[in-house]
């Protein structure tokens, strides 16, 4: 029975509760979630949660030698000078390998937007890192880059310098390895944002009297600063979480002593379970606070359509 | 009005050509323009009319041939010092500045005092009539408003030559008619001088001062639109320029220009564009309006032909009737009354409107009637 409302000017749907749910996207294909929802609380919601649960329930000696109650933990990674020092050593490591990848894609995506010849043959190069594992890259590394490894005598035999350069085993040798694991990523996600950006806006911008640094500073960086913003998003939160390569070819309690190795030696050293989740957490917390300020200035910017295919 | 043209006395064209590794996209372009003329480059997807705009924009570059403006070369300068303006076919405005902002880009790189940009960017929106959307993102505003933009942002530079590519073809029926007349408008008030190219004919004849016919990346014929649509050089124009009835028949008498010919029963008495001789290969030209359905009763009148009706289309004042002879040729003509579908009916034509063109013999095979079709099909 459809009334007209008081007000005239909606009438009272005849339609059945299940058509009108169906309306609104409550209906029997919500069960395609299913699978996905069980995964996301078996090994994502309850781990975490118990995780953080953890982290407030500190053991003996912790709160014997920090204090703090059910916070000793927290209070130990901020007193602990070994332990708080890793945030440090690890944003000097992760902010400059994501600058630096975000910086060098830009050039390479520019050039290999347009054709020339042996663009296949550069961009499987360019992409074929993203296929070698960590241990890979490293071993790779030790033995290309090592005291005793090609570089060195290369360079020693055609007289560039007279004593080896240290390139693994300390704080370059994780940098390069994160660069060789990460610059792929960021190179292909730029080239498909900037494959998104019409040539022609460039071309009207040429036309316009624009030189080509006026026409990359006013035009194309506007257009491509969100995609840069999460590209530096990517590769930074894919080098914050180093492990396999900060102890491979880093300098483990030196200069790559990053929080997911100190996270690891409260773990399997100090089998002090909470402590770790504690350090794992606030790994998060550091990389949220990062995301968070990138996110906020993106926010600033021009996100809609740029007019190409991408 | 303060925007005006900027000043030269002629743009010369001279062999001007480009090639896409090997592929000659644009062949031995000659072209004269004077200041403050229309000149629209007209042809079918793929002619090279884009690209002789481009090259002329610089955002090419040549492989053969000059580009001079009153005698210096303008050809070896970059885009961004050729001083033209551009419009494109898809708009490109800058999606994230506002309206005001795109207008006034042009004058920013040329470091105009901040008041000049001011003034000439508020004259610019008054000309194209948008002054309520000075501060919307191109985004914001419909297809025609989004064009009038680019046109502002082309000729608030006062460039010496605008070049416009296909600048309707996103619009719908309506607006393009609509735009149509405006870009006439600014022309005529501003004497810019227009590079004006479409595919569509209509758009070029009403506009234009002077008509560049493209195919294959080569002038078929450069003229004003009367002599365009009287005198089409070849049968290339002539189906570019309206005539959709295109017949391949066979010379079978000829007095001076007045030639006949026939193939397959079907017999046509025209005029000879160049010379043929008795027993050439030709091919007639007619424009579905010069070839008028007489009933079949009046017969025995001049230059007729029988033929089956087999369409029929409302088109206001007439109706445009599809007619099949009988060697199985379908026919586009024109008739003031709506014949019954598979009724017989007589053709009448004027010999003065039958064009007959010499048959290429390489254009025959390379394009037979089920191209020209496909052709129409596209553009």
């Amino acid at each position: 029975m459809s009334a007209v409302t008081a007000g005239g000017t909606r009438t009272r749907s005849t339609a059945s509760l299940r058509h009108r749910l169906a309306e609104r996207g409550v209906d029997s294909s919500l069960f395609m979630l299913l699978p996905a929802i069980v995964f996301a609380i078996a090994l994502f919601i309850y781990p975490f949660s118990y995780g953080i649960g953890l982290t407030f329930q500190p053991t003996l000696a912790m709160q014997a030698q920090w204090g703090g109650g059910i916070f000793a933990n927290y209070v130990a990674f901020f007193r602990d000078p070994f332990v708080f020092e890793s945030v440090y050593l690890t944003m000097r490591l992760a902010l400059p390998v994501a600058l630096f990848n975000v910086a060098v894609s830009v050039p390479l995506s520019f050039k290999l937007r347009q054709r020339f010849r042996g663009k296949e043959t550069l961009t499987m190069l360019l992409v074929l890192p993203i296929t070698l594992g960590t241990v890979l890259t490293a071993q790779g590394l030790l033995i290309f880059a090592g005291r005793q490894g090609w570089l060195n005598r290369f360079l020693l035999q055609i007289g560039v310098i007279d004593q080896p350069l240290t390139l693994v085993n300390n704080y370059w040798g994780v940098f390069f390895s994160l660069v060789i694991s990460g610059l792929p990523f960021a190179f292909l996600l730029i080239s498909s944002y900037l494959s998104g950006i019409d040539p022609s806006i460039e071309a009207a911008a040429k036309t316009l009297g624009a030189n080509w640094v006026q026409r990359f500073r006013r035009v194309t960086l506007p257009l491509l600063a969100p995609g840069l913003a999460t590209t530096f998003i990517l590769t930074f939160v894919l080098a914050f979480s180093v492990f396999p390569s900060a102890r491979l070819v880093g300098d483990a309690m030196g200069e790559t002593r990053v929080m997911a190795l100190m996270g690891y030696r409260a773990f399997a050293e100090q089998l002090d379970y909470p402590m770790a989740s504690t350090i794992a957490v606030m790994m998060g917390v550091v990389e949220l606070v990062i995301v968070a300020i990138v996110l906020v200035w993106r926010s600033f910017m021009y996100k809609g359509s740029t007019g190409g295919k991408g | 009005m303060a925007i005006a043209a900027g000043t030269f006395e002629s743009l010369e064209l001279r062999g001007v050509g480009r090639s896409f590794g090997g592929v000659d996209a644009l062949v031995d372009l000659n072209l004269m323009v004077r200041a403050g003329e229309f000149i629209a480059l007209l042809g079918p997807s793929g002619c090279g009319k884009s690209t002789a705009l481009n090259c002329l924009a610089g955002l090419l570059p040549l492989t053969h041939g000059q580009i001079l403006i009153d005698g210096a070369r303008v050809d070896t300068l970059a885009a961004e010092d050729r001083g033209f303006g551009m419009v494109f076919q898809n708009y490109a405005l800058f999606p994230h500045m506002s309206i005001e902002k795109n207008i006034a880009f042009g004058l920013e790189m040329r470091r105009l005092p901040k008041q000049e940009i001011r003034r000439r960017v508020d004259e610019a929106v008054a000309l194209v009539k948008l002054e309520q959307h000075v501060h919307k993102l191109p985004g914001q505003l419909s297809g025609g408003q989004q064009q009038r933009v680019a046109i502002a942002r082309a000729v608030v530079l006062e460039p010496r030559l605008v070049l416009m590519d296909e600048p309707l073809s996103n619009l719908d029926a309506k607006l393009r008619l609509e735009m149509r007349t405006e870009i006439r408008r600014l022309h005529q008030s501003l004497g810019l001088t227009t590079i004006y190219v479409t595919h569509d004919q209509e758009e070029a004849l009403s506009m234009a001062d002077r008509l560049v016919v493209l195919r294959d990346g080569r002038v078929q014929q450069i003229g004003t639109p009367a002599e365009l649509h009287d005198a089409p050089r070849n049968a290339h124009v002539a189906d570019f320029m309206g005539y959709r009835n295109l017949l391949d028949l066979v010379i079978t008498s000829v007095e001076g220009t007045s030639v006949t010919a026939t193939d397959q029963g079907f017999t046509l008495r025209g005029t000879a564009v160049d010379p043929v001789a008795v027993g050439d290969r030709v091919r007639a030209a007619i424009r579905p309006e010069d070839l008028v359905v007489v009933p079949a009763s009046e017969g025995a009148s001049d230059n007729t032909n029988v033929a089956t009706v087999s369409i029929v289309e409302y088109h206001g004042r007439e109706f445009a009737v599809g007619v099949t002879t009988p060697s199985g040729r379908l026919l586009h003509v024109r008739s003031d009354h709506a014949p019954a579908i598979g009724s017989p009916v007589e053709l009448r034509a004027d010999p003065a409107r039958v064009l007959v063109f010499p048959s290429d013999p390489s254009d025959a095979a390379a394009l037979s009637v089920e191209e020209r079709e496909l052709e129409e099909v596209r553009t």
